[in-house]
């Protein structure tokens, strides 16, 4: 555990990717493989499901820490990390453990699960003694399934690819799935990541997807798109659905699907296993799923009429709060499945009779799709249609409608591209031209103290809108949103000046402050909402820009957010 | 009768008719320490420990209207018993300790409990009533021993010099940088300080108060080979600036007590934190506050009610004393301590 623990307090410690590689290089090399296999698993951003349920963990902590629980909250409120405030508040103890990640993984910490809370209150202590403190935290986090550090996946993939000298693609492409919670980390499967390279490697084996090929934003004007792009012929146009990221794999007679976190996500979607009837194996699609209205949508294949001249037309894709609360789900109802069914709009075809399709053109594995799609006649599979337009102006004009089509914006995909591994552009490119968010400027009345970089600092906020118009006597701030991105360190720091100096009221870690800040906030989607006392719920929500000049009396109210709405 | 009061010029003292650190011009002030927070322009007279006079004088004014008292030595005034007592802080802090009609109370200002070779160490002093600082009142803060932090600081220095990589260190330049420099091994390498620490650094020596030989970084050049092997100490506010562009590439490291949760010392974005403060941590503070014997606390600026809370529930009589100090250098937004 110690050597991990070192690990990550040195990738904790840099903001370098080349210190990180190096950390990464360093631990790699020198740890035993059952080790760096479970090492992998979590910097790969592997979770396994929490062990421990937080009021237990928190609960043995307070007693071994001995102090009051009030103080043991105020702590935490500083800290703003549960694992980080356990381990600086229990007694301090020399580190005697000479365990490995692996033995402390599949020994000691995966058999807490499910013990009954008086053997867990005795268990728990025992593990911490063993530990120092940079150990005991990262053992908590481990605990709580809370553990992240700063080193992305790819980065990971290049350590990994520089210690066994292969290509960093080939390692994203055997990584796939790695992080999945049906997989356990091996000492072999990690011997098999950094293999030597063998000829029939590409023969996909199971529900194995592939790594998704991710775009990047397009921030350009318009104006900029013939020099920056060239013309509009070159480039496959396409909305940007507002769904889940994920890869349809039919094999062996079985559909497999994967979401872009890399996660088996087929039983969350059933209907979508259907599909094995009509795709033939060695199939793997990749497309958004959405929630559909199947009565509204037009003729089955197409996902928008195209019709020049009307107004745009909601296709059925519905909003992404619908699926959301299809993915939250444990139970998967009969009457849930009703309500929000879901479809596929395909937009690329990773693999054919078996074959990687990857380094074939994008034009030609999209015609291939179509192919695909018509001869699987089923209508929860459709192809995401193309957007024809003459110039980038024209498309742009298009664009405009895309909060009534229910889209987020256009994605635009080199015809020529072959399929990339995750945010690269060095075979093609895709492009995510999104529109801009909501926004509305509203006023801060509440304030948390942050967590992990903004601990300690009054950051994390509830802004409201007034209930009336300017002028109007009495009217009053509605709470509806919370948002803690978006700032600058020095404009956290001032605003928390500012919110220490305005407090009204503290309740628990929160406080009411003397409404004097009016920012702009952004989101992407809003939809009417019972649970909220504004009546409505935001997606997304983060502060655009401090409006400094704006007075409160200024700021935005529940109308123009009903207006919004629809 | 309560000895010292909370008002808005700054705590004051009925009986004596003095001032504590205030923050509005008074007549008369006695300053507990150096640092700007406690020791402000403008007052009529000034009482000061002997120790700090020197950087007193340098700070505030070469002619201010200033006596001094030895640590230990009294002074009569208006009938109240004054002396000053060692605070551990920085050079020249003290505890003031007022004694009038029998009741005997003790200012604190900012102490630290762990000696250091920079300043005399902390002695605690008995009283009723014990006025006490909170800045790091969270039984979150322990502290590592400071033997410990200036091995990492030297390991983390020589590892840089081995790669020819400038060590830049930022740290309060008034007493934060005199301990580590007394801490650091100057046989890595070349020491350079900033503009801010040099004149601090020259009182400190006028005390007597041993400290390698620095270079003020402002003589090196650009591309000098010495930079390659050097550790610049630096005031927080040169993070970022055009000043310290010029060291190339550099590691840079931030010492303060705040450096103990991720959570700052990522904010800071620095590549190490060396937790390292001249305050007293969780441990120190309690155990600051018994050694008093005293029944009843104040407290001032940090965690007031944190440590309110859990000495009441001690059985201890403790209040909330209202004042304007820690704007300076322990500031949660500023992260110096």
């Amino acid at each position: 555990m110690k050597a991990f623990a070192e690990l990550y307090a040195r990738l904790d410690a840099t903001t370098s990717s080349n210190a990180k590689l190096a950390a990464m290089r360093d631990y790699f090399r020198d740890t035993p493989a059952e080790d760096a296999a479970w090492a992998v698993y979590f910097l790969a951003g592997g979770r396994p499901r929490q062990l421990v349920p937080a009021r237990l963990l928190r609960e043995t902590a307070v007693r071994a820490s001995g102090l009051p629980d009030w103080l043991f909250e105020e702590s935490y409120q500083a800290v703003g990390d549960l694992a980080e405030t356990i381990s600086l508040l229990l007694p301090e103890a020399e580190h005697q453990d000479q365990d490995g990640l692996a033995v402390w993984m599949e020994d000691k910490l995966l058999p807490l699960r499910g013990l009954p809370p008086e053997e867990l209150a005795e268990r728990l202590p025992r593990l911490w003694a063993q530990l120092d403190r940079r150990s005991q935290m990262v053992c908590i986090k481990l605990i709580t399934g809370a553990f992240r550090v700063g080193v992305s996946k790819l980065l990971v993939t290049r350590a990994l690819a520089a210690l066994a000298e292969i290509d960093p693609k080939r390692v994203a492409q055997r990584l796939v799935g790695y992080t999945d919670l049906s997989h356990r980390p091996s000492a072999d499967g990690y011997r098999a990541l950094i293999a030597e390279e063998s000829a029939d490697e590409h023969a996909q084996r199971g529900g194995q997807p592939y790594p998704f090929f991710l775009a990047h934003a397009l921030q350009a004007p318009v104006e900029e798109f013939n020099t920056l792009l060239g013309p509009p012929e070159n480039w496959l146009v396409e909305w940007k659905w507002d769904g889940i990221r994920a890869q349809l794999v039919k094999r062996d007679g079985q559909i497999w699907v994967w979401s872009r976190g890399e996660e088996l996500v087929s039983e969350r979607f059933p209907e979508l296993c259907e599909l094995a009837g009509c795709l033939p194996d060695g199939t793997v699609i990749d497309g958004e799923i959405v929630v559909w209205r199947f009565d509204e949508s037009p003729a089955q294949g197409e996902a928008f009429e195209q019709s020049g001249e009307a107004a745009p037309q909601r296709s059925g894709v519905q909003p992404f709060a619908l699926l959301q609360q299809r993915i939250g789900r444990k139970n998967l109802t009969a009457k849930v499945l009703e309500q929000a069914p879901v479809a596929v709009l395909a937009y690329d075809l990773l693999e054919w009779q078996g074959e990687d399709w990857r380094q074939q053109p994008l034009h030609a594995r999209r015609a291939r799709l179509e192919q695909v799609v018509h001869d699987c006649p089923n209508p929860r599979l459709m192809v995401s249609p193309t957007i024809e337009g003459l110039d980038w102006a024209s498309l742009a004009r298009e664009r405009e409608a895309s909060r009534a089509r229910g889209v987020e914006g256009m994605m635009i995909k080199a015809r020529e591209a072959q399929y990339g591994v995750g945010r690269t552009k060095d075979v093609g490119v895709w492009w995510k031209w999104k529109i801009d968010p909501y926004s509305i400027d509203a006023v801060l009345i509440y304030a948390q103290r942050g967590h992990g970089r903004r601990a300690s600092l009054y950051t994390d906020f509830t802004f409201a809108v007034w209930d009336g118009e300017p002028g109007e006597p009495n009217r009053s701030l509605v709470p509806f949103a919370k948002a803690y991105s978006g700032l600058t360190d020095e404009e956290m720091r001032r605003v928390d000046a500012i919110v220490r100096r305005t407090t009204v009221e503290k309740f628990g870690p929160v406080r009411s402050v003397t409404p004097t800040l009016v920012f702009e906030l952004g989101f992407e989607g809003i939809a009417a909402s019972s649970r909220h006392k504004s009546g409505i719920a935001v997606r997304f929500p983060r502060m655009l820009r401090w409006r400094h000049d704006k007075p409160i009396e200024e700021a935005d109210t529940l109308a123009t957010l009903q207006d919004l709405l629809g | 009768m309560d000895l010292v009061i909370a008002r808005p010029e700054g705590l004051y003292c009925p009986p004596g008719d003095f001032y504590i650190d205030p923050w509005k011009p008074v007549d008369r002030a006695v300053i507990t320490h150096a640092h700007g927070d406690h020791a402000r322009w403008g007052m009529n007279h000034y009482l000061a420990a002997a120790d700090s006079e020197g950087i007193l004088r340098t700070r505030i004014a070469q002619d201010m209207p200033l006596q001094t008292l030895t640590y230990g030595e009294t002074l009569e005034h208006n009938g109240v018993r004054l002396s000053f007592h060692p605070a551990g802080h920085v050079l020249g802090s003290a505890q003031l300790r007022i004694e009038h009609q029998g009741e005997v109370w003790v200012a604190s200002g900012d102490y630290k409990v762990e000696p250091d070779a920079t300043c005399t160490p902390f002695e605690p002093v008995h009283c009723h009533t014990f006025i006490t600082e909170s800045t790091f009142g969270l039984p979150i803060y322990r502290w590592p021993a400071q033997r410990q932090v200036f091995t990492e600081i030297n390991d983390w220095w020589r590892a840089n010099a081995a790669a020819g990589r400038t060590s830049v260190l930022f740290c309060y330049a008034f007493g934060k940088a005199q301990r580590i420099l007394h801490g650091l091994d100057a046989a890595i390498g070349p020491i350079l300080v900033h503009g801010a620490v040099e004149p601090l650094n020259r009182v400190y020596r006028e005390a007597g108060i041993a400290l390698p030989e620095t270079l003020y970084a402002g003589d090196i050049k650009k591309g000098d080979p010495r930079l390659k092997q050097a550790i610049v100490l630096a005031p927080p506010s040169a993070g970022g600036s055009t000043w310290v562009r010029r060291f190339g590439d550099f590691s840079d490291g931030f010492a303060s007590g705040w450096m103990m949760l991720r959570g700052t010392r990522r904010r800071r974005g620095v590549d190490r934190g060396f937790v390292l403060s001249d305050h007293a941590d969780w441990p120190g503070l309690l155990w600051a506050i018994e050694q008093t014997g005293a029944e009843r606390v104040m407290v001032t600026h940090g965690s007031v009610a944190v440590l309110v809370r859990y000495l009441r529930e001690r059985g201890l009589d403790a209040q909330a004393f209202e004042t304007e100090y820690g704007e300076e250098d322990d500031t949660p937004a500023q992260e110096a301590g």
